[in-house]
């Protein structure tokens, strides 16, 4: 019977030759992620009785959400983490200095490859699609179950093929197209569901960029969101998994899909977008925004803190100087990034030009620490959620833009494009 | 936990209730599931926690729990006194999470476009029947899986592994 990716990871995690959508199945969990919240994990890991997890090997533990520790309150689970991966023999480990946020590390550190089955304890687990994983967040009992019996079960998603051809224009990037794709479906048109992208634009687009796309899909509801697994991949799993076998899952050409999407992102795409509070799918072209001041702007996080990301942005920051009223803060999604990042001179740049440099991990992303926002003010962020309240006050509005736009906005003063700023801010 | 249950509807929410809505991110750090009950709606609809009665229900337009896989959302309701939620739909993990601690969630468009604050609720939660004695009514929901149901039952995933476990040993 032919299947899409979601359906030949699953059945051969559960045994079977094929699967359909909406079967329920009991599947072995390849790959089990935590980050702070190991600490909840842990309780109940303790109330359930057993005293071994079911493999230390397959389990990793990264602290990214609150690092350093911000309060005594964080610096006793970080505490209790420690001794509980010492006393489990969980090698995995990823502490404070050590890593970054749990998304980039899982995946710089090798840690992923096509076809298995990941589950981490944080919704933007779906990033690991684009390793070809079937990879989902879940809760923390649910984890606690999983380091039990390391098996989870799972209905069989459906499968949506998001197909996008042509190009993408200047300034556009990956984040814009996600953005662009999520206000099509709203922010529960994917629920429940798989994704399958794939097309010209996908296909050249790093493996950095397709991340993005799979990190955000879980902003429209998907379970899972699938990247090819081609020679890009390959190439990036060569230098971080050399031991590995890179054996990519590819759909049967016949499978059948709920839905087949077609975008032509040379013309649907003429600008970036911005995804406007307090809903990631109320997007609109940035040019209709330019009347927005900005107070604070944020380049960092699972969804656009990686090399490719700062680059842009140390691009266009390089010899200007960030406005008076905007607070830039940048956070390197992971220690090897922010090394990488000192070495090409993109941290100088940036420091030179005013912004403020975060140590790896969420940041302000969460709304816990290193950047909160006052009532009243607006925040520029490539981050991937605008919440009420979610970096700040509640009457705190954030505005999710990609790297080039967060750093425009952040000379201009105001949401800006990429393209124009240099015109305007240094006539 | 009998499988049909009663309630007073304490508030009819709208679409699209996110996580940071139901417990803000500030308060992840706080892992005693029953003290997270103390931030539920803090931000957005702190009025909402302070008329939670025991056993009451909430009532929700589509999507209720998009957003974090943060189980401290669906602790946060659960021990409030919430008796069950009742939606036009529920975000994938919330979903989960909920079930896992032994709150019963219950899918019904057709509930939640009649159903007004301080209605009392008949859930029938094997059948899918909800009914609203006051109106006379009686509204179809997605009947809980089996599996679910056990887990409700059991009180939640932890006891329903320390029974498995128990029992193996
Ligand atoms: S960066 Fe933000 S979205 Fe990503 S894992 Fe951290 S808190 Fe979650």
């Amino acid at each position: 019977m032919p299947m899409t990716i979601a359906e030949k990871i699953l059945a051969r995690a559960s045994g079977r030759p094929s699967v359909q959508p909406d079967e329920i199945v009991v599947a072995r969990v390849d790959l089990a992620m935590s980050h702070e919240n190991a600490d909840l994990v842990r309780k109940s890991f303790a109330e359930i009785g057993v005293k071994r997890v079911w493999d230390p090997e397959r389990i990793v533990i990264i602290l990214d959400h609150r690092v350093p520790a911000e309060s005594e309150r964080t610096a006793t689970t970080h505490k209790a983490i420690r001794e509980f991966v010492a006393a489990q023999g969980i090698r995995n480990f990823y502490d404070v200095g050590r890593g970054g946020i749990c998304h980039q590390v899982l995946t710089e550190r090798g840690h992923v490859l096509p076809g298995m089955v990941v589950v981490g304890t944080d919704s933007h687990t779906t990033t690991h699609g684009a390793f070809g994983a079937f990879a989902t967040g879940i809760g923390a009992t649910e984890m606690a179950g999983v380091w039990t019996e390391g098996e989870l079960w799972f209905k069989v998603p459906s499968t949506i093929r998001i197909e996008v051809e042509g190009k993408l224009r200047p300034w556009v990037s990956a984040k814009d197209l996600i953005l662009y794709i999520i206000g099509q479906l709203g922010s529960d048109g994917a629920d429940y569901r798989a994704v399958e992208f794939d097309g010209a634009v996908i296909r050249t687009m790093s493996v950095a960029s397709r991340m993005t796309l799979a990190n955000l899909s879980m902003e429209m509801g998907a379970k899972v969101a699938f990247t090819p697994a081609d020679e890009k991949l390959r190439d990036y799993l060569a230098e971080r998994a050399p031991a590995a076998l890179f054996e990519p899952v590819e759909p049967d050409p016949d499978a059948a899909y709920e839905r087949v999407i077609r975008i032509d992102a040379s013309k649907e795409l003429a600008e970036p977008v911005v995804a406007c509070p307090h809903s990631v799918d109320n997007v609109r072209p940035v040019s209709s925004l330019t009347d927005i001041e900005v107070h604070q702007a944020v380049l960092g996080s699972c969804t656009n803190g990686r090399l490719e990301d700062l680059e842009v942005a140390a691009c266009l920051l390089s010899g200007h100087r960030v406005h008076p009223r905007v607070r830039l803060l940048v956070i390197p999604a992971s220690q090897e990034i922010y090394l990488e990042a000192i070495k090409l001179g993109y941290i100088q740049t940036m420091l030179e030009a005013g912004a403020m440099i975060n140590p790896s991990g969420c940041g302000p992303c969460v709304g816990v620490h290193q950047g909160i926002l006052a009532a009243g003010e607006n925040c520029i962020s490539s981050t991937n959620r605008n919440f009420i309240g979610r970096m700040g006050s509640k009457d705190s509005r954030v505005y999710l833009a990609s790297p080039a736009v967060v750093a425009a906005s952040a000379l201009a003063g105001h949401i800006a494009l990429p393209a124009e700023v240099g015109e305007e801010v240094f006539a | 936990m009998s499988r049909i249950l009663t309630g007073r509807v304490a508030a009819v929410l709208p679409a699209n209730i996110d996580t940071d809505i139901i417990y803000p991110g500030r308060y992840l750090n706080i892992t005693d599931r029953e003290k997270t009950a103390e931030h539920l709606f803090e931000l957005a609809y702190p009025e909402v926690r302070a008329a939670i009665q025991p056993g009451d229900l909430l009532v929700a337009a589509r999507n209720f729990g998009c957003g974090s896989s943060r189980e401290q959302a669906a602790a946060a309701v659960k021990y409030a006194g919430v008796g069950a939620v009742i939606a036009a739909s529920f975000a994938r993990i919330f979903f989960r999470n909920a079930i896992n601690l032994g709150l019963p969630l219950v899918v019904s468009p057709e509930a939640v476009e009649r159903v007004r604050e301080g209605d009392v609720l008949e859930l029938d939660l094997e059948h899918g029947v909800i009914r609203n004695h006051g109106r006379e009514e009686t509204y179809t929901a997605a009947p809980l899986d089996p599996r679910a149901i056990e887990l409700i039952e059991a009180g939640g995933l932890v006891p329903h592994l320390k029974r498995k476990v128990m029992a193996h040993a």
